[in-house]
């Protein structure tokens, strides 16, 4: 959805800063998402994510700069009349009222009121795209987590808002649940084809379900681009460190080509780099690192099987082997790169019997799997 | 240690505990016992002054709970939107009026509307020569004295009450369209109810149940534990032991309902008053 670049956006940010006293949480924002997308912000703890939501909710105003709701610039206008509705992550259900009358709220308070047919039709459509009906006359501190949690996003779409903004919504439920969740969630996104807009610190989650990954550090955006873009181009170490697991090889640059340049990892191992970091200038005698995903690296026990496009090949011993399921995780310890981690997929195992502990393997990997980044 | 404690609940509870038994008491005399009878319960009944005290204290009490519920509402809701040191200051003072003992409240406010009066009639007789209204003590200063004592606990409970009620309820109606005003009806008056409802027994509680301000500020119509209090003089008969036992009911009842209505069953963070 993201790629329909002709589409419009919904909700812009232009510049944006939030000031509480001291701190910055959100620092010169800039930002557009399209109608029908599904966006999520990713960050850690107090990066500011929360923050930015409340300001297109209308919660908080921008200390400088604009945000823009379907092209209405929104700044001095209050949460009650902006065209958007929002999940808390507390859900924030009304404990006097039961799940009829808080699914009814938004459109109660409309202008000319809509007649009590047209309220009970829309309330039954809405609790039956999240699975409730029958649950109406509920006290919401009767029910379960999840059933919560879709009246949360009952009441929240029945409103058919511009855009839904959704707060940390899954991070009180279990893992099973919040997974089924997810899946939930993306479907009926795909099914409204309303503008979703997540937060989040769980990058699974974020990875999984959004079109668009918005990245944040300390109040400012670090990368914004589709789950794939992110995870093969990162374009900091913060993010290929954030996003996915990645092994970091501090090492300085040889001869620069045109598109390439020699590395020359810490401990001498010297190999050619097509990839960098996002507008990445090379000059020879730069400190950079290089991150390889751990998936990226081959092991075997006869080094010859390794492709023959493998620029690294090194002999490592193995230090660790967690069995994690589809994949086993290796850590690894060599004299060209240090300490690393390698992904074998489970296939691999029955065509090789698994590495043990102490055993001496070849890690190899093409150049492709290395991109370049900035030292910091 | 155990007979401590119960040596201690028999020191407070016996004295009322008496007073309830006695006023079953068959005999003429109140700590004569005679054998059971019902009879001082319909006499006092009877009594058309204990009746028009009573219906004085019923009153006095429904027009202080009224008048010191909605202030006392107002106050905590604009109360709450102040903060530093202008609302660490009015907290320090709600708490210190409601230390401030019975007799210091009655001596107060008695010289206060005495000066008032002092001033105002005179200027009311200027202004409507002999058919000038005279301002004297009567029920309206009862009710303001008590009123006044009231004001604090309401504010209280109504405040913690306030405290504990979840932000994002009130930004969850806000996301759903509803004005402010909407928000304050549909969310905060409801979410609040128990509280309003509990200053209110409480506060007809206290009124109904006031001995010492009453007695400073009061006019002609007495309530009724002046009326008990004058009685007494003339000798403790098993009739004022009845009324002082139906006293007793009303306000334990009350007492227990406001207590009730404090608890939290909704799960919800409401917080309990820390009163009664
Ligand atoms: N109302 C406020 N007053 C003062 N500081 C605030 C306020 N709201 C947020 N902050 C600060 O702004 C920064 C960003 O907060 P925010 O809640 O947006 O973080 P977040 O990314 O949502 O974090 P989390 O994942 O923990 O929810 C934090 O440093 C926080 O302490
Ligand atoms: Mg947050």
């Amino acid at each position: 959805m993201a790629e329909d670049a002709a589409r419009k956006p919904i909700v812009v940010f232009r510049g944006v800063s939030k000031f509480f006293g001291e701190v910055a949480a959100a620092s010169d924002i800039s930002l557009e998402v399209a109608a029908g997308e599904f966006l999520s912000f990713l960050g850690p703890s107090g990066c500011g994510k929360t923050t930015a939501l409340r300001m297109i909710a209308g919660f908080e105003q921008p200390s400088e700069g604009d945000v823009f709701l379907d092209g209405v610039r929104v700044n001095d206008i209050p949460a009650y009349r902006r065209p958007v509705n929002m999940v808390f992550q507390s859900y924030a259900l009304f404990p006097h009222l039961n799940v009829w009358r808080n699914v009814a709220y938004g459109l109660l308070q409309r202008s000319p009121r809509p007649s009590r047919a047209d309220i009970d039709r829309s309330v039954a459509r809405v609790l039956d795209l999240v699975q409730l009906n029958g649950f109406e006359t509920r006290r919401t501190w009767e029910m379960s987590g999840g059933q919560q949690q879709r009246v949360a996003l009952a009441r929240a779409l029945i409103n058919e808002p511009k855009v839904l903004l959704l707060d940390e919504p899954l991070a009180a439920l279990d893992r099973k649940l919040r997974r089924e969740m997810q899946i939930e969630l993306q479907n009926l996104q795909r099914r409204v084809g309303i503008t979703f807009i997540l937060v989040t610190h769980d990058q699974e989650e974020a990875l999984s379900m959004s079109d668009r990954v918005c990245i944040m550090r300390q109040g400012r955006i670090v990368q914004i681009g589709k789950p794939t873009d992110l995870y093969d181009r990162p374009a900091s170490r913060y993010v290929a460190d954030f996003v996915g697991k990645s092994n970091f090889f501090p090492g300085t640059v040889g001869e620069v080509a045109a598109d390439s340049a020699q590395v020359t990892v810490a401990s001498g191992v010297s190999l050619p780099v097509n990839r960098f970091g996002e507008n990445m200038q090379l000059a020879k005698g730069d400190s950079v690192v290089l991150a390889v995903r751990p998936e990226q690296i081959l092991l075997t026990r006869s080094a010859e099987s390794l492709p023959q496009d493998s620029v690294v090949r090194v002999e490592s011993r193995v230090l660790n082997r967690i069995f994690l399921g589809e994949h086993t995780e290796y850590l690894l310890s060599s004299e060209g790169l240090g300490e690393f981690a390698a992904l074998a997929p489970r296939q691999s195992e029955l065509v090789e019997s698994p590495f043990e502990t102490g055993e001496i393997v070849t890690a190899g990997f093409r150049a492709e799997a290395a991109q370049a980044l900035a030292a910091d | 240690m155990r007979w401590y404690a119960a040596a201690i609940y028999v020191f407070l509870y016996l004295p009322i505990a008496l007073i309830v038994i006695f006023s079953f008491n068959a005999g003429k005399y109140a700590m004569d016992w005679q054998g059971f009878s019902v009879e001082w319960y319909f006499k006092a009944f009877a009594n058309p002054f204990a009746l028009k005290a009573l219906r004085t204290s019923l009153v006095v009490g429904l027009w202080t709970a009224v008048l010191a519920t909605s202030l006392g509402t107002l106050a905590a809701l604009g109360l709450e939107r102040m903060s530093g040191w202008p609302r660490r200051a009015s907290d320090g003072l709600i708490y210190i009026a409601i230390m401030v003992p019975g007799v210091v409240i009655g001596i107060a406010t008695l010289i206060a509307f005495v000066t008032a009066f002092n001033l105002a009639n005179p200027f009311l007789e200027g202004l409507f020569g002999d058919a000038a209204p005279r301002l004297a003590m009567g029920l309206p200063t009862v009710i303001g004295a008590h009123v006044l004592f009231n004001l604090a606990v309401v504010i209280l409970i109504v405040r913690s009450r306030l405290a504990g009620l979840d932000r994002s309820l009130i930004e969850a109606s806000e996301d759903l369209y509803a004005t402010p005003l909407g928000t304050f009806r549909q969310v905060v008056l409801p979410m609040l109810a128990p509280a309003i409802l509990a200053s209110f027994l409480l506060s007809f509680t206290f009124s109904f149940e006031d001995f010492i301000i009453a007695f400073f500020v009061s006019g002609p119509d007495s309530t009724l534990p002046i009326y008990i209090f004058s009685s007494i003089r003339r000798g403790i008969t098993p009739e004022v032991n009845a009324i002082g036992s139906v006293v007793l009911a009303v306000s334990l009842t009350l007492l227990i309902m406001a207590q009730f209505l404090l608890r939290d069953r909704t799960g919800s963070r409401g917080a309990r008053g820390d009163q009664a």
